[in-house]
């Protein structure tokens, strides 16, 4: 009670303080004339008696100081004090305080981005309900793509039914594309992306939809009544957030869909489980009509409470062995293997070490920020000595020149961080509104209380950073030797110098650091470009193409060799072709074999299988080493005939020609007509597995669907019109698809390291940038202060020529340090980077040389202009300016 | 000035001026400075400017109250005087005072086995 009521007195006194002030200078001359009069009456003249009661009374000032204190908030006073004086110097310097905020605003808002980022991937929590316990159910073994991480329907069922550590389990259907669907209403049909899940699926992530309800058992049933939930984003688009359309039915592929919700806006299937792909509706799986068509289902599970991972894994180790391909055939094996992933593990972790080095490399632009300001705070407090000598020989204490000086870092540290979080801002938007990056829950990022938490850290222990090490330097000083070093003559105190050096010493090591690191990062990328992919991406596109064969092979052959006949004749058009999948984008794996021979367990491989017509191979530009390509007339033949890769060649026939042997895959015969150069169907950077390639026109292979793949000598995109008009004259209900680039596809693989790369390089170049800035600083700083000595030295006969070598000298010793240290830094760093590298060693000598060398480079020519000054100084001029 | 006169102790000068104010009624600074120095007999070394840090700091805490009125010899000064929460808080500290002074008196006294 007492303490609140003095609490408020004070900040009532602070708010009055002329009034309390008038009124004790008031009460202080009451004072003094009580004892004046005292004393005269006692019989002291009035002067006597005045300068006794002043004797009495004491210090004047300090008494009145002293009373301010007990009334008021004195520490806010001090505060607000400085902050006026500070913003007083900062509005006097305006030319540093924009550098200054410029520098730090940089530093900082690269760092707020990058925060965001990492927080957004690797450390916020999956926007799921209790995400800890949401598990990723994969294979053990990888290679065969989608198909070897997916189950069957009859294995996922019995897995649901056995399995004691989920509390339940379910999974989607993984090999639908996107635009997979069509969606009719008045005008032209409009293609949409449609995704199969288990009919428990949202239950299972713990998604509640916005609007409407979730799916029931019955409508997982064959045979029930077809329904679909939209996504938020469909939602808003197709139906301007319409919520009459819940219980209504759309026409989806010519069949009346009841709309039965929509989703909430949080959730975006493709940044958890694909990027860049973007669902607009779901529909649930019915297990019984995919029972037949192998494995097809990507599974994830919530663990029941209080179990582990390790847990879980233990009983995946039993059961998954055991599960079957088809209960209705016994006879095929399941050979599963169940590797349970944390969710969040599965959506970050190989984005994980990227993420770190990423985040170094913007720390060390901070750090970098850091060293240029104090290089500039040391410059400037130089200039500033006589203001703090006058200030100390007045009573200012050191701490309280500390705080001063700190409170003009502190302002700046915001000022920049202010500048910062709009930067940061703006970069976030960008970044979530990239669908081309195919990084997990990137539309996610966004500056929330984390980031700007985050933010007010680095902007204080930048300020301390930068601050600390000035303020006491300057503080330090003994006065006397402040008053004298401004004197004429004298060069500027050798303390100051060394300091400086050591800071520019640094930065340039911490540069070279960022440097290196890019560099290696960027030679690995061009190493990533220069991948023979085994097709030509450029100069073809593709668009996937509606027919409606009724599922016969005759028809489906007539129906493609229309299409091909009259897309091919569009002039610009070279030729085309037609598959189910392309490289790059989705896959599925079958199995192939020598006929009539056995294998052990793990000889063989899945194999990526590919349905696709005569002249594809052309199209999409892949090399036929050996054989021929499939034809037309292929369909009337009684056995099927597969193009294998050189790869599957190489394992299944070793030193012999395999054209014309026997194959046996998908449990039909097929005759080997061709063998084709390893194409990379997964990643750039992954090694090509076992492909192969089958007739689509023949009626022992079904296609999934059809893209239809165009080459041409024109930029792809000036034939999507074209095209689309001729699909629509074969068929009037093709949806309007996109006619995409190839090219695309292999962007859209690189593009995480594409992101990384961009990010490091910009912030190498920015390092750069600031480090020359420093080097050019303190070297023209240096050239400044000696202006008198260098104008006696010309005097005395020294040529340009040798006042310039004597500056650069100086700059190029600096540089040189600098390098060694960081380049000794970069190895250990290199290390710890080698993982993300591609074809490039750790120790590459030629990014080391390159990069030190541009360095050093930039560093002479920072050091240069300065020098070119030095040397065009007039003694006469230099000399007569004191 | 000699160089026997005691320095205040934090928290004293607060103490002296509650029970002048108590015995006296309400007084001006410059009466309280005075009656302190008169008191304490001149052993204590008492800048009588530093008596208006306690008096706004007593006046804040709400132990005195303070009023502008006329003295004696017709002059406007400001006249403090102690509040009830102020005799409250004397009766307390002058217990603490005289605990102290006690325990201190034991400590230092010679002891009686003539250890000093």
């Amino acid at each position: 009670m007492g303490t609140l009521r003095e609490g408020l007195q004070r900040v009532l006194s602070f708010l009055h303080k002329q009034d309390r002030d008038s009124e004790l200078d008031a009460e202080v001359a009451a004072h003094l004339e009580l004892a004046v009069e005292e004393d005269m009456r006692r019989g002291l003249s009035e002067e006597e008696a005045r300068r006794q009661a002043l004797v009495r009374f004491g210090g004047m000032v300090q008494a009145k100081e002293q009373q301010r204190e007990a009334r008021g908030l004195p520490w806010l006073d001090v505060l607000l004090q400085d902050l006026r004086f500070t913003f007083r110097t900062l509005d006097r310097d305006r030319g540093f305080t924009a550098i200054a905020v410029i520098i730090l605003g940089l530093g900082i808002g690269a760092n707020i981005a990058v925060f965001s980022v990492v927080n957004t991937i690797l450390l916020r929590p999956l926007p799921l309900r209790n995400p800890q316990q949401l598990v990723r159910i994969l294979s053990k073994n990888i290679r065969g793509g989608e198909s070897s991480m997916t189950y069957s329907a009859d294995a996922t069922e019995v897995f649901q039914r056995r399995t004691r550590s989920f509390q339940s389990v379910s999974g989607y259907y993984a090999f639908s594309g996107p635009d997979n669907l069509k969606l009719k209403g008045n005008g032209q049909p409009l293609p949409v992306t449609g995704l199969m899940v288990g009919g428990n699926f949202f239950q299972t992530l713990g998604i509640e939809p916005s609007l409407g309800r979730l799916f029931t058992a019955e409508e997982c049933l064959h045979n029930s009544r077809p329904a679909v939930l939209l996504s938020h984003a469909f939602w808003k688009r197709q139906y301007r957030s319409d919520r009459g359309i819940v219980g209504q039915a759309i026409n989806l592929n010519g069949t009346p869909v009841t709309v039965i919700g929509v989703l909430p806006d949080s959730f975006d299937f493709g940044s958890i489980f694909s990027p860049g792909y973007k669902v607009d509706v779901y529909g649930p799986v019915i297990y019984d009509d995919i029972r037949d068509e192998g494995n097809t289902m990507a599974l994830v599970g919530r663990l029941n409470p209080g179990v582990s991972l390790a847990q879980a894994q233990a009983e995946a180790d039993l059961i998954f062995p055991t599960l079957p391909f088809s209960l209705k055939h016994p006879e095929y094996v399941g050979g599963y293997t169940g590797n349970l992933l944390g969710l969040k593990d599965y959506v970050s972790g190989k984005l994980r070490r990227s993420l770190i080095v990423l985040w170094c490399a913007v720390g060390l632009i901070l750090l970098i920020v850091c060293v240029n300001l104090s290089n500039l705070l040391l410059a400037r407090a130089t200039a500033r000595s006589k203001e703090f000598a006058m200030r100390t020989a007045l009573g200012a204490t050191r701490g309280r020149l500390v705080r001063q000086l700190l409170t003009e870092s502190l302002i700046l540290s915001f000022a920049g961080a202010l500048f910062g979080l709009g930067l940061a801002f703006a970069i976030t938007i960008y970044l979530a509104h990239q669908g081309s990056i195919a990084l997990p829950l990137l539309s996610s990022v966004r500056i929330d209380g984390a980031a700007l938490a985050w933010t007010l850290f680095v902007a204080v222990s930048a300020a301390v950073f930068f601050g600390l090490v000035p303020a006491l330097r300057i503080s330090g000083g003994n006065l006397q030797e402040f008053l004298k070093d401004s004197g004429h003559g004298s060069s500027d105190g050798k303390k100051h110098e060394a300091l400086r050096s050591a800071l520019i010493v640094s930065e340039i090591a911490l540069a070279c650091v960022l440097l290196v690191g890019a560099g290696l990062l960027l030679r690995s990328f061009l190493r990533i470009l220069d991948v023979d992919l085994g097709f030509e991406p450029s100069r073809a596109a593709s668009i996937s193409v509606d027919y409606n064969d009724g599922g016969d092979a005759v028809k489906r052959s007539v129906v493609w060799q229309d299409v091909l006949r009259r897309v091919e004749a569009i002039p610009g058009v070279e030729t085309a072709g037609i598959t189910d999948n392309l490289p790059m984008s989705r896959n599925r794996s079958w199995g192939i074999q020598v006929k009539g021979k056995a294998y052990r367990k793990g000889e063989l491989e899945d194999t990526f299988v590919y349905i696709v017509s005569p002249g594809f191979l052309n199209a999409i530009g892949m090399h036929l080493v050996k054989g021929r390509d499939i034809r037309w007339d292929d369909i009337n033949r009684k056995e099927g005939v597969v193009i294998i890769n050189e790869t599957v060649a190489r394992r299944l026939w070793p030193g012999e020609d395999p054209v014309g042997r026997l194959a046996q895959t998908g449990g039909m015969d097929a005759r080997v007509i061709g063998v084709v150069a390893d194409v990379h169907e997964s990643s750039v950077e992954g090694n090509p597995g076992w492909q192969m390639y089958l007739s689509g026109a023949a009626p022992q292979f079904g296609p999934e669907g059809a893209q239809l793949v165009v080459r041409t000598k024109l930029p792809p995109e000036t034939l999507a019109a074209s095209v689309m008009s001729t699909l629509r004259q074969i068929n009037p209900a093709q949806p309007a698809t996109e006619f995409r680039p190839i090219q695309r596809l292999v962007d859209h693989a690189v593009s995480p390291r594409r992101f990384f790369v961009l990010l490091v390089g910009i912030f190498a170049g920015l390092g750069l940038v600031l480090a020359s800035l420093g080097i050019y600083g303190v070297i023209s700083y240096s050239v400044t202060q000696r202006t008198q000595e260098i104008g006696i030295r010309m005097a005395l006969g020294a040529s340009q020529g040798r006042v310039q070598l004597a500056v650069i000298g100086k700059t190029l010793l600096l540089a040189l340090i600098g390098i060694v240290a960081g380049t000794v830094a970069s190895l250990a760093i290199a290390v710890l980077i080698a993982s993300l590298l591609y074809g490039t060693k750790e120790t590459d000598g030629a990014t080391f040389l390159s990069m030190t060398l541009l360095l050093l480079l930039v560093a002479l020519l920072a050091g240069y202009i300065p020098a070119r000054r030095a040397s065009r100084i007039h003694p006469m001029i230099a000399l007569r300016n004191n | 000035m000699t160089e026997s006169k005691l320095d205040l102790l934090q928290g004293t000068l607060d103490v002296m001026v509650l029970q002048t104010l108590l015995t006296m009624g309400a007084m001006h600074g410059y009466g309280i400075a005075r009656r302190i120095e008169q008191v304490s007999g001149d052993e204590i070394l008492l800048n009588q400017g530093t008596i208006y840090a306690s008096l706004v700091r007593l006046q804040q805490r709400g132990w005195i109250a303070a009023e502008w009125g006329t003295s004696d010899n017709n002059r406007k000064a400001k006249f403090y005087s102690i509040t009830r929460n102020g005799r409250k808080q004397l009766a307390e500290d002058a217990a603490h005072w005289a605990r102290l002074a006690r325990v201190m008196g034991r400590v230092l006294a010679p002891s009686a086995e003539g250890e000093l």
